[in-house]
């Protein structure tokens, strides 16, 4: 390796260790240590508990649920901002971002005061007997909110670089205007929608804020697994708390790598489409 | 446009009507209509009783407590920020993709994890806990540990927008600098920052908006102790649980504000500056 002629290597490194060390490392160290304090038979007690259960399979069969609705308004949303000319369309894109903007705990209670039974838009729905606040729909509606600007954002640059003339020959070769979507366009953004629904799935599973007023919170029903681990923490249970935190931990480590294995490909596929 | 779009059939145009309509109603329902409800119901019962909820003591408690702890945790992120973006851009060696995603852990852990490791850490049964107790510092259920919480969830916002970006622009002219006789804090301060301020800005504007906004984390090492360790966000959470929904949602205000202004600066600085804040990661914040 040639010498360096960029100063800075040692301080930048060092400050960056120590800081990644004293707020990231150690605290993990913490919970992974607090966490193994409980043993194999403990965690086994934990995790088969049907609460725990329950509040993981909100969490993540909602989360994915969300991803899976996020894909679809996320394509629909990024296509027509990116293909169509309307007025307000900057405005709109704009506005896309605001899940992430907007702090979780007005997004909650925004999205409750809307869809309680006597909301803006429960009231309309009650009758019909369809109850979104708490309720499982509830749930997965934020979700859906706090993940929706990850498909929009991801797909967005790779459809307005998308080769136009490519669907052209597929219409003027007979293709209809369906076929030309499912055949020719939609493979090409299978990738970058993967990428987007795992990015939305990774937030959703740990989200919070925003869920918790909707949900309404009845165990076994609407309560979602970072919920119950504020419940453990605030009932002293520290261990069980930290054990189920540090499964929340290893799904999130499996969804990081996920994502990277699918931002690589999607990257890939963007170079053998020039 | 394209020729496609010169003169479509007419079912071709109903059907991309449709889908623009669509598009644009899922959006306002979705997203417009939860900003207005918030406003809405914060001016329920007038302007007298909104401004009076936002002027109580425990709310302008919580505005300032909120201010202080950004003003601590986003410039050091911003420190940290540019120190690891220097570090990954700029030079190769063993274990940058482990650090690289250490990095950005914090975007994809739950938010009540990042508060739980820090009561672990410093909470009253913790590691640190016993002698914290014995020289009576207070971490959990007082500010530091808010700022601790905060530092963490919003750790990879600079980094994430300075990395990509120091990396497409290459290092061409700091090493130019360098051999023309520069020192190495000239450099930085003549060649680096110049070249990633609005990206810098950019970072700092995200950073900000979140760790003013941040729930979850801070709720679990907050205590809910009222007017000593309630942020704004906490705040509201706390008025919503007592049934005060004027209250609540007029704290809320102040926040979607702050939301909006946060969108109004980001996206002027896209349309403005696009070119030299580019290359971030889709998605990536």
């Amino acid at each position: 390796m040639r010498r360096r002629i960029l100063p800075g290597f040692g301080l930048s490194l060092g400050y960056a260790l120590t800081y990644l060390g004293l707020i990231v490392l150690l605290p993990l160290a913490a919970l992974a240590w607090k966490a193994s304090g409980i043993g194999i038979g403990g965690m086994l007690h934990l995790l088969g508990s049907p609460r725990t259960l329950a509040a993981l399979r909100l969490s993540f069969a909602g989360a994915m649920l969300a991803a899976v609705i996020n894909a679809g308004f996320g394509l629909l949303v990024a296509w027509v901002l990116v293909r169509y000319r309307f007025p307000g369309r900057r405005l709109f894109d704009a506005l896309v971002d605001l899940p992430f903007a907007l702090p979780t705990a007005v997004a909650g209670i925004a999205l409750t005061a809307l869809y309680a039974p006597n909301g803006w838009l429960g009231r309309w729905l009650t009758p019909w007997g369809i109850q979104i606040a708490y309720a499982p729909p509830g749930v997965i509606l934020a979700m859906v909110f706090v993940g929706f600007p990850f498909v929009v954002r991801t797909l967005q640059p790779v459809l307005a670089s998308l080769d136009r003339d490519v669907e052209e020959a597929a219409e003027s070769l007979g293709a209809s205007h369906l076929q030309t979507f499912f055949r020719v366009i939609l493979p090409v953004l299978v990738p970058t929608l993967l990428t987007g629904f795992a990015l939305a799935l990774a937030r959703a599973v740990g989200e919070y804020g925003s869920v918790i007023f909707i949900a309404g919170n009845i165990p076994m029903r609407s309560e979602i697994a970072p919920l119950l681990i504020v419940e453990k923490l605030e009932e002293f249970d520290y261990a069980g708390a930290a054990a189920l935190g540090m499964v929340m931990l290893l799904a999130s480590f499996a969804l990081l790598i996920l994502i990277s294995r699918l931002q690589r490909w999607s990257g890939r596929w963007a170079e053998l489409q020039r | 446009m394209s020729r496609l779009d010169r003169q479509p059939p007419w079912p071709r145009r109903i059907g991309r009507g449709l889908l623009g309509l669509l598009a644009v109603g899922f959006l306002s329902v979705f997203l417009l209509l939860p900003l207005a409800v918030v406003f809405v119901e914060a001016l329920r019962q007038g302007v007298h009783a909104y401004l009076s909820s936002i002027g109580q003591h425990e709310a302008l408690a919580a505005i300032r407590l909120t201010l202080l702890v950004a003003v601590i945790s986003v410039p050091l992120n911003v420190l940290f920020g540019v120190a690891a973006a220097w570090l990954m851009a700029r030079f190769e060696f063993r274990g940058k993709a482990l650090l690289g995603a250490f990095i950005d852990l914090p975007f994809s852990v739950s938010p009540v994890i990042s508060g739980l490791v820090y009561v672990l850490l410093f909470g009253a049964q913790g590691w640190f806990g016993p002698w914290l107790g014995a020289h009576d510092i207070k971490i959990i259920f007082a500010v530091p540990g808010l700022v601790l919480a905060t530092i963490f969830i919003t750790l990879p916002f600079v980094a994430r927008e300075l990395i990509p970006l120091m990396q497409s622009q290459g290092s061409d002219e700091e090493e130019a600098a360098r051999v023309l006789g520069a020192g190495g804090w000239q450099m930085f301060f003549r060649v680096t920052l110049p070249n990633i301020r609005w990206a810098l800005l950019y970072g700092v504007l995200l950073c900000n908006a979140r760790a003013m906004g941040e729930f979850g984390a801070v709720s679990v090492v907050s205590g809910h102790i009222r007017g000593l360790t309630t942020t704004m966000p906490l705040e509201v959470e706390m008025r919503y649980n007592e049934y005060d929904y004027v209250g609540a949602f007029a704290v809320a205000t102040l926040l979607a504000l702050l939301a909006l202004l946060t969108l109004a600066i980001k996206t002027l600085l896209e349309w403005r500056y696009g070119d030299e804040i580019a290359a971030h990661a889709p998605g990536g914040h």
